[in-house]
């Protein structure tokens, strides 16, 4: 068994533990996960969980079982820069190809983006046709999953609410994530006053619960389209991914061969683009596919509160939220489109799961 | 004798297969002798010294043949239970980084007084007070007022004082030091070194003493047991080994030793890198890196012949000890 | 300690004034306060310019935080669009949540540290791949949904539970809804236990405490699980104030006349008071908690304690 030596006074942290209370502007992981809570609810914090313990590897000196995380292979003693996010993407690649979880969430996943862009492909049906006069019927020959409350087409309608969840769910985590890296890696590489009052504005985010927000924001919104959601969800939502990007900024930065190209004289830009960034993206893409399925969730939670999205839109919110009324008597009514939301939330945080697994060498 | 390992087999279960650890060590240690063993990391020393402790993880670790007898038992058959009361009470351990090894969030004085509280059933006050004579006994400044502060409080060579203390709590029989100065800076090592060795001459305990460094082992050893790939290459009194090794493992190891007079020469090296545990080679494992390898040497397994002629007592598994003790 | 405890109260200030403000501007946004005022009927313009007035909303908003601030800290929360004051409103609603939350947490604690110390220890085996696969489960089942559910079957097909909670909520009504409200972090709480403790269960002092001959017993409990709660306990701290402003959803399914139902009329009537009141305190809550979070963290890690 190989042997770590490790430096005598080297103080080590204790693994899985959240980076301390936070004092302002000392050392990287200080003040992330001062607030442990995200108040998305779990699935964020789930989320924020996967992330630190990616990023945690480069920086994590002597831990257990050597240094892991994405600047691993390699390490500061392996091959250049150049070929390290090659080769830590490509062993992450064949992991992930042989990881049933992956390929399973995967191929979901894939599903869900193919009948949100062509629902017809299996749903001949048009999901605002409803007929009173069947309203809370069970399943029949030709509509498997009955009819919902006001005669509508479950089946149809739970496959035409796909293209809106996901629209919604990849909308907000790419305005998320761009937003959110940028702010946070510029903070976490530049550092300084720039980064401490970015680190109290995402402090003050994280001090409002989500679903308030919404509601307070969402209120007065009359529009029928999806994006004062996905808006107010980039709003409520960059101050997640900006501290997860602050870190991974900070703890790849702090990697041997980044100081080398430093002190070999090395442009910012170069560095950012050339060093940092391929290393620090694991985290953050991580983190995001997590969120994108919390997303989906979230935006059926405001709309069964009323303020998400509204009919004639077609999504699985609205739908389990107007089924709710005639939950004792249809109960299918909300059990199909809440069980569709519930195995894409699953897939995306699989997803995430199976990639982090394989992007972090320590647990190989 | 005091301790004695007889063909033990540590095997460990990874993805890419098993890993032959320890395959077939045998060594014994009297009371108040000390045993170096030396090797190169991953040559199963460590794993060994667990074995013997009954700290392996398992899985993926375990015990597939040999005998482990303390005073003549073998603890291989005995119960956890049984086990666990020999552990701690009558043979103890000490850790390479006594930071990570002591418990960050109990002070030390808890981590000291908990040997006496469970084995001996003292009462806390009494064992605080044991603990702060521990302390007093492996030179730490202030026990007395020290003994509620926690392991990170301390310096490395106190902690690792702290670590030795724990292990004498109970005055065991044996002691096994896995490599118990390496992580400290050189001048504390040699401090740390005699204090350990003076208690140990003082108990007249065993001392299984884990390392690499042959510069502790002619200090402080009785005998030396030289360990590559999971195997005893070698076994003698420490002067004899000095004097003409009988194993060229063995020997490159003593040419690489940095020589005062020799200043100006190029260092010796042992050309090639430790087998992989995975894919021993067949033969005498160390045959791909040894500069007196013949044919016999990648196909037949040496086994550990009786040396004689250059000291007593002494062993070596190589098909041409006579040789290499020759030149 | 007490230096630590000053700084880290100082540095709450700015937060709670962002997180207020920026609240108060979003019901600023949200609608006209007056027109709550006067009911379903159009204010007229002399009275609307009259109320303006009296509730200073003449003035620029950055003056009328100023002034609200000033206010709460008086103890005076303003008045709620039925003429109530919104600090009556909260002494009603604030007790239910508490109560809804305290068993939220308990929920947390007892079980999700169980499930998480048992799948810890035993990882890999069925009993933690099962439970693994049941947080996952529970955590892409939107709260809502789960608690539809189950107020549909323990409250209506097999009746063990009245489906709605009574206005004085007590503890034995609330414990559905506390579980619903607990679910998600109650099955993240179990991921993070086990994740802790497999973690630490390979750590050197853990095979120091074997390797001293202690019952197993004893090492799980006293040096086990003594460091791998810290970062469990440090997420239920910081998620009560999280779980305060989620029971929105849950108190409204099992009709819970709490936090979450009094901010769901103040919004519905566009009653600024009431909202930015309520929210006021619940950001208070959160950052209080934070605050004992990062206390506890240093009385249980003496390494933070000492540096």
């Amino acid at each position: 068994m190989p042997e770590h030596p490790t430096p005598p006074e080297e103080p080590r942290p204790l693994p899985a533990m959240p980076p301390g209370p936070h004092l302002p502007g000392d050392g990287p992981a200080s003040e992330d996960g001062a607030i442990a809570a995200t108040g998305m609810g779990g699935a964020m914090d789930l989320a924020t969980e996967q992330g630190d313990s990616l990023r945690k590897g480069p920086a994590g000196p002597g831990a257990p079982g050597g240094a892991g995380g994405p600047g691993g292979p390699g390490g500061p003693d392996g091959t250049g820069p150049q070929e390290k996010p090659r080769s830590l993407w490509s062993d992450a690649w064949r992991d992930l190809r042989r990881n049933p979880v992956f390929i399973i969430s995967g191929l979901v996943i894939l599903f869900l983006v193919v009948i949100s862009l062509w629902p017809s492909l299996i749903a001949s049906g048009n999901p605002l046709k409803c007929d009173l006069a069947k309203s809370q019927e069970g399943s029949q020959p030709g509509h498997p999953f009955g009819y919902n409350g006001q005669g509508c087409d479950v089946y149809t309608r739970t496959v035409y609410g796909a293209r809106v969840s996901v629209t919604v769910g990849v909308c907000a985590t790419l305005g998320v994530a761009v937003l959110g890296s940028v702010l946070g890696g510029l903070a976490g590489f530049f550092g300084g006053a720039w980064d401490a009052i970015l680190s109290r504005i995402t402090d003050i985010f994280f001090a409002i619960p989500v679903v308030l927000g919404g509601l307070v924001l969402l209120s007065v919104v009359t529009s029928s389209t999806v994006w004062p959601v996905i808006g107010f969800m980039v709003l409520l939502g960059w101050p997640q991914l900006s501290r997860i990007a602050r870190g991974s900024v900070i703890s790849t930065r702090q990697n041997d061969y980044v100081q080398a190209a430093r002190a070999l004289g090395a442009s910012n830009s170069r560095m950012m683009l050339r060093h940092i960034t391929p290393n620090a993206v694991a985290p953050v893409i991580v983190v995001a596919t997590i969120a994108l399925g919390t997303y989906i969730s979230l935006e059926a939670t405001l709309s069964f509160l009323g303020v998400g999205l509204r009919p004639p839109t077609v999504s699985w919110g609205i739908d389990i939220s107007s089924a709710s009324q005639y939950i004792r008597t249809a109960p299918h009514a909300l059990l199909w489109p809440a069980g569709a939301l519930a195995v894409t939330v699953l897939a995306f945080i699989m997803l995430g799961d199976a990639v982090r697994d394989a992007l972090d060498p320590k647990l190989r | 004798m005091l301790l004695e390992v007889r063909d033990l087999h540590v095997e460990f279960r990874t993805r890419d297969g098993v890993a032959r650890a320890v395959n077939g060590v045998t060594f014994g240690v009297d009371e108040g002798e000390t045993l170096a063993v030396l090797g190169e990391s991953g040559s199963g020393k460590s794993v060994t010294a667990q074995a013997v402790m009954g700290i392996l993880d398992t899985p993926p670790g375990r015990i597939t043949a040999g005998e482990i007898l303390f005073r003549g038992q073998d603890l291989l058959k005995f119960r956890e239970e049984d086990r666990r009361k020999v552990r701690g009470a009558q043979m103890a351990m000490i850790f390479q980084d006594a930071l990570s090894s002591l418990n960050p969030v109990l002070s030390v004085g808890a981590q000291l007084g908990e040997m006496f509280t469970v084995h001996r059933g003292a009462s806390r006050k009494d064992a605080r007070a044991k603990a702060v004579e521990l302390m007093d006994r492996v030179r730490i400044p202030g026990a007395a007022a020290r003994v509620g502060d926690y392991p990170h409080q301390f310096s490395g060579g106190m902690r690792q004082r702290i670590m030795i203390a724990m292990a004498l709590a109970l005055e065991p029989a044996l002691i096994i030091a896995d490599e118990p100065t390496t992580a400290l800076d050189v001048t504390v090592q040699a401090q740390v070194m005699d204090l350990l060795a003076e208690l140990q001459r003082e108990l007249h305990m065993g001392l299984v003493l884990i390392t690499h460094d042959l510069g502790v082992v002619a200090d402080v050893a009785d005998r030396i047991a030289v360990m590559y790939a999971g195997t005893i290459v070698e076994s003698a009194l420490v002067h004899d080994i000095y004097k003409a090794p009988a194993h060229p493992y063995t020997k490159g190891l003593l040419e690489s030793i940095p020589r005062l007079d020799q200043k100006g020469r190029e260092l010796y090296a042992i050309k090639g890198l430790p087998p992989n545990l995975l894919h021993i080679p067949p033969g005498c494992a160390f045959n791909p890196r040894c500069p007196m390898a013949r044919d016999v040497c990648r196909t037949d397994v040496p086994p550990l012949y009786e040396v004689t002629g250059a000291g007593p007592d002494r062993r070596s598994a190589c098909h041409f000890w006579r040789e290499c003790l020759d030149g | 300690m007490g230096r630590y405890v000053i700084r880290r109260l100082l540095q709450m200030i700015p937060v709670f004034i962002g997180a207020t403000l920026l609240i108060f501007l979003m019901v600023n946004v949200m609608g006209d306060p007056i027109a709550g005022l006067c009911g379903d009927r159009q204010c007229d313009p002399a009275t609307a310019t009259q109320l303006r007035r009296e509730f200073g909303l003449d003035k620029p908003v950055w003056q009328q935080y100023a002034t609200y601030m000033g206010n709460v800290f008086t103890g005076d929360f303003g008045t709620a669009f039925n003429g109530q004051e919104v600090t009556e409103l909260m002494s009603g609603a604030f007790p239910v949540t508490v109560r809804l939350t305290v068993v939220a947490v308990l929920f947390e604690v007892v079980i999700g540290i169980t499930l998480g110390v048992v799948t810890g220890l035993r990882r890999g085996r069925p009993v933690d791949t099962g439970v693994l696969l049941v947080t996952l489960v529970v955590i892409s089942v939107p709260t809502f949904v789960t608690g539809l559910l189950l107020q549909l079957l323990l409250g209506v097909k097999w009746a063990w539970i009245s489906p709605s909670v009574s206005s004085e909520a007590p503890f034995g009504e609330l414990i559905v809804p506390g579980l619903v409200l607990a679910s998600v972090s109650l099955a993240y709480v179990t991921r993070l236990t086990r994740t802790s403790i497999a973690e630490n269960r390979r750590a050197d002092y853990v095979r120091t405490a074997v390797a001293k001959g202690l019952p197993r017993r004893r090492v799980v409990t006293r040096h086990l699980l003594r460091n791998s709660l810290i970062p469990v306990i440090t997420f239920i701290g910081t998620d009560i104030g999280a779980l305060m402003g989620g029971a929105i959803v849950t108190e409204r399914i099992f009709n819970i006349h709490g936090v979450g139902f009094q901010l769901y009329q103040g919004i519905l009537r566009q009653n600024t008071q009431t909202v930015v009141g309520f929210v006021t305190v619940l950001v208070l809550v959160f950052l209080v908690a934070n605050l004992l979070v990062d206390l506890l963290y240093a009385v249980l890690d003496p390494r933070i304690r000492y540096a």
